[in-house]
């Protein structure tokens, strides 16, 4: 699929990847780590601002779904969110503005290619930290509207890319100039005891040293590089909550599959003993161009093959 | 002397309430899921016949990866809609939480080397699996509750490290609760085997569509029921590993081991009140009632 470039009128403008975790949101100023990952979120608010999206489109991890993958489609979703791990760093008071016209949009692209697919627009719906500190940080006075879409717990590759394509086929269908956004860290595993926010570091040497070589890659550009590391990154330095590291499957899809980026890593941080960083790409020819991957593509979800039925 | 009175097995599908229809949650059903409901219509009815003082419950959907947290707010009054069914469970609760017990169990846990916190913040939105674990035990709320989260070593370290803290912190639960007057039941929130469906019908209580999700899952979860069943409680501790791992159970969340713990791991017979599978999960009903002082 051709890149888009920063020019173009419609499609992925720029994609970007944060952390979920609210730290840099609530406390920034207790670690200087914090502080960097704080200060590259408002970068990167000031660099969608620049581009002028339309829109926004929210991945996150953060949001897990059963039931196919779920998109937030209440106009105006408004709440008082609490983090059920790190509550006592305070409240969150929102409100944002989704797009309900494209999440239905969205809900029906993903249907055409065969996935299970809800809008949800409920009073009082528990929208997930992460989607909360991206929005909060990214798109503070709603300038933009939005969408969030979940992270089935049980999908794996070729749902989450086929979900990624579905995106890009509404953001296209719709001519929308959007800006993607995958909410989630690198190394996932969190200290399991309380810590002095100055003592933060990532948990161990192996998640550091694996966190800098997907950001070596994702600084190159090489983000359908990373997309088909996945499943080793998953091995190497992620907590098994759920099946498989999605989110490069995701933002690859939404982003045409290749590695024709111009990446920057804006930050690189712990938070509370994870891997978090923020990443921007933005679509340029001047890539590294296509490399040989070795895992097939998937254009329809046919569904659980229930092997073990 | 404070004691525990009883302990249930108490899963927490929202299908339950949603399919009682409650004045407190909005959408409405048609019917479904009798056997798991009619079974907690029977532990109900035992449970009346005990005086107790106040719920403890253990929820898997408060996840804190970092220790063992309890509700420390007196009063909580809001809406909880499911993250995941939200079509089903959209629930205006209003509950007193027993703080002084609370802090007891939280210390009690601390004093045994666990990572704890007290939750304080009034903003906080108490989570829906002990939200319908206490309703559909007492539905009209007439107790205090204490919510304990689910610190989820299983997914950090494995299922032996879990096992160890939650026979810890039962341990510990029940030395607080001895420690004070309070007479209480104990609640495990969670399902058996625990794999879904994907898919939901249009009309989510067709129970046409409702069975186990394999055949496999099935046989995990009646091993499970004949061993509680029969007091065989202790080999159920030995082989969660195996159980959590090949039933891709919710016993990861360390509830049922924390029951176990706390109730001292009981060779009597668990009361078996209701099996039935919920969007192809596993789940039973079932409650131990230990022998009184007297009766020892």
């Amino acid at each position: 699929m051709d890149a888009v470039t920063e020019e173009q009128q419609t499609g992925v403008v720029l994609g970007v990847l944060v952390p979920g975790i609210p730290h840099p949101l609530l406390c920034p100023e207790q670690n200087a780590g914090w502080t960097r990952l704080r200060q590259a979120f408002d970068a990167v608010r000031d660099r969608i601002r620049e581009l002028q999206p339309d829109l926004l489109v929210v991945y996150s991890t953060m949001w897990t779904s059963i039931i196919g993958h779920q998109i937030q489609a209440d106009p105006e979703p408004t709440w008082v969110h609490v983090d059920e791990l790190f509550h006592d760093l305070g409240s969150i008071p929102y409100t944002f503005r989704i797009d309900a016209p494209f999440a239905h949009a969205l809900k029906a692209s993903m249907e055409a290619r065969g996935l299970a697919a809800r809008t949800v627009a409920y009073e009082g719906f528990p929208i997930d930290t992460g989607s909360v500190v991206a929005l909060k940080l990214l798109n503070p006075d709603n300038a933009v509207p939005a969408v969030i879409v979940s992270s089935n717990m049980y999908s794996d590759r070729a749902e989450t890319l086929v979900v990624g394509k579905a995106c890009r086929d509404a953001i296209d269908a719709g001519k929308r100039r959007a800006v993607v956004v995958v909410v989630g860290t690198l190394s996932n595993r969190l200290f399991t005891d309380w810590i002095d926010p100055e003592d933060d570091h990532v948990h161990s040497a192996k998640d550091d040293e694996w966190n800098r070589k997907i950001l070596e890659f994702l600084g190159q550009g090489r983000l359908e590089d990373t997309a088909q590391l996945s499943r080793e990154i998953q091995r190497q330095v992620r907590i098994p909550k759920v099946v498989s590291f999605k989110p490069m499957w995701w933002w690859s899809a939404v982003m045409g599959q290749h590695n024709r980026y111009k990446g920057e890593v804006l930050a690189y941080e712990a938070l509370f003993g994870t891997g978090s960083a923020v990443v921007t790409l933005t679509p340029d020819e001047s890539g590294v161009g296509e490399k040989e991957f070795d895992e097939d593509d998937v254009e329809r979800f046919r569904g659980d093959r229930n092997v073990i039925a | 002397m404070g004691r525990i009175v009883y302990g249930a097995l108490a899963p927490h599908p929202p299908h339950l309430v949603y399919a009682e229809n409650p004045p407190q949650n909005e959408p409405r059903a048609e019917c479904g899921w009798e056997t798991l409901r009619w079974g907690y219509e029977r532990m109900r009815r035992d449970l009346a016949d005990i005086e107790y003082d106040a719920i403890v419950v253990l929820s898997p959907h408060w996840q804190t990866y970092v220790g063992t947290h309890f509700l420390g707010v007196p009063h909580f009054k809001s809406l909880s809609v499911d993250p995941i069914f939200p079509n089903l469970f959209r629930y205006r609760y209003e509950l007193d939480v027993d703080v002084p017990l609370a802090e007891a169990m939280c210390a009690e846990a601390s004093k045994a080397g666990l990572v704890t916190k007290m939750m304080r913040n009034p903003d906080f939105r108490v989570d829906y699996g002990t939200i319908v674990s206490c309703h559909l035990t007492d539905p009209a709320w007439r107790k205090p509750i204490v919510s304990i989260s689910s610190q989820r070593s299983t997914a950090f370290y494995s299922v032996e490290v879990m096992q160890e803290q939650m026979i810890a912190l039962g341990h510990a639960t029940r030395r607080a609760i001895e420690a004070t007057d309070r007479r209480v039941v104990l609640l495990a929130s969670e399902s058996l085997s625990h794999r879904h469906f994907v898919n939901e019908g249009p009309m989510p209580e067709d129970m046409s569509r409702e069975h186990i999700t394999n055949h496999h899952q099935y046989l995990w979860d009646m091993r499970l029921i004949e061993q509680l069943r029969s007091g065989r409680t202790r080999e159920v501790v030995e082989q969660m590993p195996e159980f959590t791992e090949q039933a891709v159970s919710e016993s990861d969340s360390g509830a049922l081991t924390w029951l176990l713990a706390a109730l001292d791991f009981p060779s009597y017979p668990a009361e078996l009140y209701g099996y039935g599978t919920v969007i192809g999960t596993g789940n039973a009903v079932m409650g131990w009632a230990p022998p009184t002082p007297k009766e020892a």
